[in-house]
This record gives structure tokens, C-alpha cells and sequence, in this order.
């Protein structure tokens, strides 16, 4: 072996010593160049009394210690760097990722200053936040979401045919909100206020996922963006009610009222605003903090079986009917999206090829009360509407309630096979990701043909 | 023999500052010069040498700059400010009590039995 060649090995297993020590938290990449340039002093020393490289190498890890020694002393100065910290620009150690997440950080203020320029836009053409509400219901959602699937097109560097269809959609979407000669009072507003968000937002998904849009692990990623962006979504919420308290209570000190600007600007434009701040958190944090949706899933799982088992023992127990009104029917809808929620963001936190463990044995009681509750609750509401006709209220919580129940019914047959080792998890997955486009099908129905079979009532 | 480790922690500040005030110098050969002047007694760690650094550089005590050294290795030296000269001073003077009585306990007048009692027992 010459001295190149041994110093070619040298290199190589300081390169990997480097790797390991970079997986340390505890330690940065400062650190990690002083604990090398340390080592090769002992090295070179070691060297010169006539070891040869990979001996002096050896010799010179092991009077280092054991990283895991180390680690924990440089955690005892640097606590800070246990809790991972979500640096927002700089403070990363490559200057090519700097510049990237400082684009991002632009491209997304530019997005996001766009949504809340679009909120106000109609006030130039008379309209009024306050008053024309069969305008801004339909239409909220496209002041923000163009804007983030814009951000999200961006960032994946979407192709032209892609944005082509991103833009039509976004056009269609404008349609159904404006195109129908809809009175202020009519429950179609509301529906379509309700239903056009959601269509929207799978086309976001369609951003998101770009080119890949058929791939289940894409769709997945759709999912889990989703549950942390309505989280963040929340936090910033929260954080916005504290600064309209203390603006509110501030400028009332001193005398003037500030809530026609609190209305009028702050939390509309706060709002579509914060859908983009939101949105550019969960990418910018992806990989530095852990999902908190499926932590909650977790904590709320066992609570929803117990509270809906205890809701069927208690009809089993009085024998009373449920008492459906259109608001009822609206609140079991509401609890099958949770059910369904906490079966997807479980799903979408799990490892694939994990045997089931006892909380998929927990999720199959959720599931089969969440199921007979609703068979009990639409059994009822057919009764009701084929005895006294129908509204769009009524048929549209009709149709969410179907199609949840079929999502949730094959769902529990597919977790019991799994369950019983019949068939893979990926099986579930699959059914939950490739059930997407239902949702959007049906939104779309509703915010389309809903307004003119219902003669625009 | 072994220094007991809360005596190492407790006398590693000044021996850092005091080296540093000499001139400044970077981890690998702090821990070279600890060694000799201990005559290998004092067997200081890595992690225990770097995490003090760092804690003397939040503290303000030293300040610490990157310069190259051949090729592409860089090297972080250490050098103290007015701050850790004076913090120096004030643990010297700490320091020079707590020998000082150490001194005056095994060394002082009456007590020369006690100090001649340790090696003879170490002996047997």
C-alpha cells in the first residue's frame, strides 16, 4: 500500500465519521469541522510517532469517546438544540438552501399579499363585504386558493398543461359562483359557500401533487399536507384573535372604535392570507417538526369509540328515535368527516408494513358505531323526504352522507381483513387515496347542477 | 492516580482561561498543553473541552474565529477578552485561597506528622 493510498482511506473514513456525526442534533456543522480538525491534530500527532494512518485513525476515535458520551455533553451546554427548531430563513448550513428557502419565503409573502389584495379587489366595482353576501359566500374561496395552488405550482415547477388545467378549473370554479342569478336568501348560497371550497381545494391538491396525480403515495402526501395546514391554519387563527383583542381593546382606550378596519381588512384579508402562511409553514417544515395531525388522531381515537358506543347503548337503552332535523342531519355528517378523519390521518401516519397492532383493532369498533348511528340516521331521513319532498339542504347532506358511508363501509370491511392479516394495509390506503376524486365529483355536482335542478331556490 | 471528576470540572475554567491568556490557541492543542503540564494526569476529554469553550464563548469570556490551515482544513481558535481576564483574575485570587489553606492545613507548623503519615500508609 503506498502513502496516496492510505491517505485515500484516511479521507474516506473521515468522510464517514463526518456522516456520523452530522446525524447528531446535538451537534452542528461548526462543531462537527472543530471535533474534525481535532481529530486530524491527533491523527497527524499519531503519524508522526510512527503509526500508520488507519492505526493513528483508530487510536484517534477511540480516545474521542463514544459520540453518544459526546453528544451528551454538548446537549448539556446546548439544550436548545433538542427541541428542533423551525428556522424560517438562514441558520442553514448550505448557502444553495438558504437561497431556496429565501425564494420560497418571497414567492410566498408575493402569493400571499396577492390573496389578500383579491379580497379587497371587489370593493373597486362596488361591492361590499358587509351586504352583498350571495357574492362574497361563493366567491371566498377564490380569493385565496388560486393563489396558493399558484405558490404550490410554482414551487414544483408545474408544466404548462398542467397549469392550463389548473386555470380552467379555477374559471369553472368562478362560473358556478357567479353565473347563477341567485337572491341572498337562498339556500343555494350557502350550499355552493359550502361545496366550492372543497372542490377548490382538490384542485389545490392537484397543484400539490403536479405530475404525479394518479400515484397513491402522492395523494397521501395531499392528505397529510391537508391535516397540517388546517392545524397551522388554526394556530395562526388563534394567534390572530389575541391581536384583534388587544387591537380592539388598545384603540378603544384611547377613544376610537377600531372595529370597521378589524371587519373590513384584518380578518378577511388576515384570512386569505393565512392560507398561504399556513401552507408554506407545513412546506417549509415537512421534514424539521413531527405531524401533530396524527398525534391528535391518536389522543381522539379511543375518545370518539367510547363516546359513540355510549350513544348506541343509550337508543339500545331508552329505544328513543333520533330526532332528525336539517340541522341533525348536518351534525352526523359532521361526525362522520371526524370519523373519517381520524382514520385517515392514522392511516397516513402509519408504517405500511407494520403487522396491525391493537390501535387498528381501535379504530374498528370507531368505524362500526360511527356506521350503524348513520344507517339509524338515514333510514330516518329517507322517511322524512319522501314524505315531505325535497330541498337542496336536505339533498345535498343526503348525497355527503352516501358517500361517506360507503367510504366508511368498505373502509371497515378492509380494516377488518387487515386486522385478520387477510389483506395488506396498503389495501386501505389505496381505497382512502383513490377515493379523492368522489369528493371533487360530487362537490362539483352540487356548485354546478344543484342550482339550476333546484330551479335556483 | 485519578483527579476526581468534580475537581477536573471545577478547575477547567481557569485552566482554559489561564492558557488563553497566554495567547490564542485552538481545542486540539489546549488539550496538548492541559496534558503536559499535568505530566498526563489530568486527562481531559473532548467533551468535556468543547462544550466549556462554547459555554466561555456565550458567557463572553473568549471569542473564537475561523482561520485555515493547509488545504481545506479550517481550524476554530480561541481568545480571551477583557471579560475572561477578568474573570481570570477573580478565580485566580479564589484559587489562591483555597490552596493557600490547603497549604497552611497539610504543610503549616505542627502538622508535619500528618503530611509524613500519608506516603508511609500509601506504602504498606
Amino acid at each position: 500500500m503506498t502513502a496516496l493510498d492510505d491517505q485515500e482511506d484516511l479521507e474516506e473514513q473521515f468522510a464517514q465519521w463526518r456522516h456520523y456525526v452530522q446525524r447528531r442534533r446535538e451537534l452542528h456543522q461548526s462543531d462537527a469541522d472543530e471535533l474534525e480538525d481535532h481529530l486530524r491534530g491527533c491523527v497527524d500527532e499519531l503519524v508522526a510517532a510512527g503509526l500508520r494512518a488507519d492505526e493513528a485513525f483508530l487510536v484517534a476515535v477511540k480516545r474521542m469517546g463514544r459520540l453518544d458520551d459526546l453528544s451528551r455533553e454538548f446537549a448539556r451546554e446546548h439544550s436548545e438544540r433538542l427541541w428542533k427548531q423551525l428556522v424560517l430563513t438562514g441558520g442553514t448550513d448550505s448557502l444553495e438552501a438558504e437561497t431556496r428557502s429565501r425564494r420560497d419565503l418571497i414567492a410566498m409573502l408575493i402569493c400571499a399579499a396577492g390573496a389578500a389584495a383579491s379580497v379587497k379587489a371587489p370593493e373597486l366595482f362596488g361591492m361590499r363585504l358587509a351586504q352583498d353576501i350571495s357574492f362574497y359566500g361563493p366567491n371566498a374561496s377564490l380569493f385565496a386558493l388560486p393563489w396558493l395552488a399558484a405558490y404550490l405550482a410554482w414551487r414544483r415547477q408545474a408544466r404548462r398543461p398542467l397549469i392550463g388545467t389548473l386555470v380552467a378549473l379555477f374559471a369553472l370554479g368562478a362560473v358556478a359562483a357567479n353565473a347563477y342569478p341567485l337572491a341572498n336568501t337562498s339556500q343555494s348560497v350557502v350550499i355552493t359557500s359550502i361545496h366550492l371550497p372543497i372542490a377548490l381545494w382538490l384542485v389545490v391538491g392537484l397543484a400539490y401533487v403536479t405530475d404525479d396525480w394518479r400515484s397513491s403515495r402522492r395523494r397521501m402526501d395531499f392528505i397529510r399536507f391537508t391535516g397540517e395546514w388546517f392545524v397551522y391554519f388554526v394556530l395562526i387563527a388563534l394567534g390572530g384573535g389575541v391581536l384583534t383583542a388587544f387591537t380592539v381593546g388598545t384603540f378603544q382606550a384611547i377613544g376610537i372604535d377600531p372595529e370597521k378596519f378589524i371587519t373590513q381588512w384584518l380578518l378577511p384579508c388576515g384570512a386569505a392570507g393565512a392560507t398561504l402562511v399556513a401552507a408554506w409553514l407545513v412546506e417549509a417544515k415537512q421534514s424539521v417538526v413531527e405531524n401533530i395531525a396524527p398525534v391528535l388522531t391518536r389522543l381522539f381515537t379511543p375518545l370518539f369509540t367510547v363516546a359513540l358506543l355510549a350513544f348506541l347503548v343509550a337508543i339500545g337503552w331508552t329505544t328513543a328515535g333520533i330526532n332528525v332535523e336539517r340541522e341533525a342531519l348536518i351534525l352526523f355528517d359532521l361526525l362522520l368527516v371526524v370519523v373519517l378523519g381520524l382514520l385517515l390521518y392514522s392511516i397516513s401516519a402509519r408504517d405500511p408494513l407494520a403487522s396491525p397492532g391493537p390501535f387498528d383493532k381501535l379504530q374498528l369498533p370507531l368505524v362500526l358505531s360511527a356506521l350503524a348511528i348513520d344507517v339509524l340516521v338515514l333510514l330516518e331521513i329517507t322517511g322524512r323526504i319522501t314524505e315531505y319532498g325535497t330541498t337542496p339542504n336536505k339533498a345535498a347532506a343526503l348525497g355527503e352522507n352516501v358517500i361517506l358511508l360507503a367510504n366508511l363501509a368498505w373502509s371497515a370491511w378492509l380494516l377488518l381483513r387487515f386486522v385478520r392479516r387477510y389483506t395488506p394495509f396498503a389495501a386501505l390506503e389505496r381505497w382512502q387515496t383513490g377515493y379523492l376524486p368522489v369528493y371533487a365529483a360530487w362537490a362539483w355536482i352540487v356548485v354546478l347542477a344543484f342550482p339550476p335542478l333546484f330551479s335556483y331556490v | 492516580m485519578k483527579v476526581a471528576k468534580d475537581l477536573v470540572a471545577a478547575s477547567a475554567t481557569p485552566m482554559v482561561l489561564g492558557i488563553l491568556a497566554e495567547g490564542e490557541s485552538y481545542g486540539y492543542a489546549i488539550l496538548r498543553r492541559i496534558n503536559e503540564l499535568s505530566d498526563g494526569e489530568l486527562d481531559w476529554t473532548e467533551g468535556l473541552l468543547y462544550p466549556l469553550l462554547h459555554r466561555l464563548e456565550r458567557l463572553g469570556y473568549v471569542e473564537s474565529s475561523w482561520h485555515s490551515v493547509t488545504g481545506e482544513r479550517r481550524r476554530k481558535y480561541y481568545h480571551i477578552t477583557d471579560k475572561g481576564l477578568a474573570e481570570l483574575a477573580e478565580q485566580r485570587r479564589q484559587w489562591d485561597t483555597v490552596v493557600h489553606t490547603l497549604k497552611e492545613i497539610w504543610l503549616g507548623p505542627g502538622n508535619f506528622r500528618l503530611l509524613t503519615a500519608i506516603p508511609l500508609e500509601g506504602k504498606a
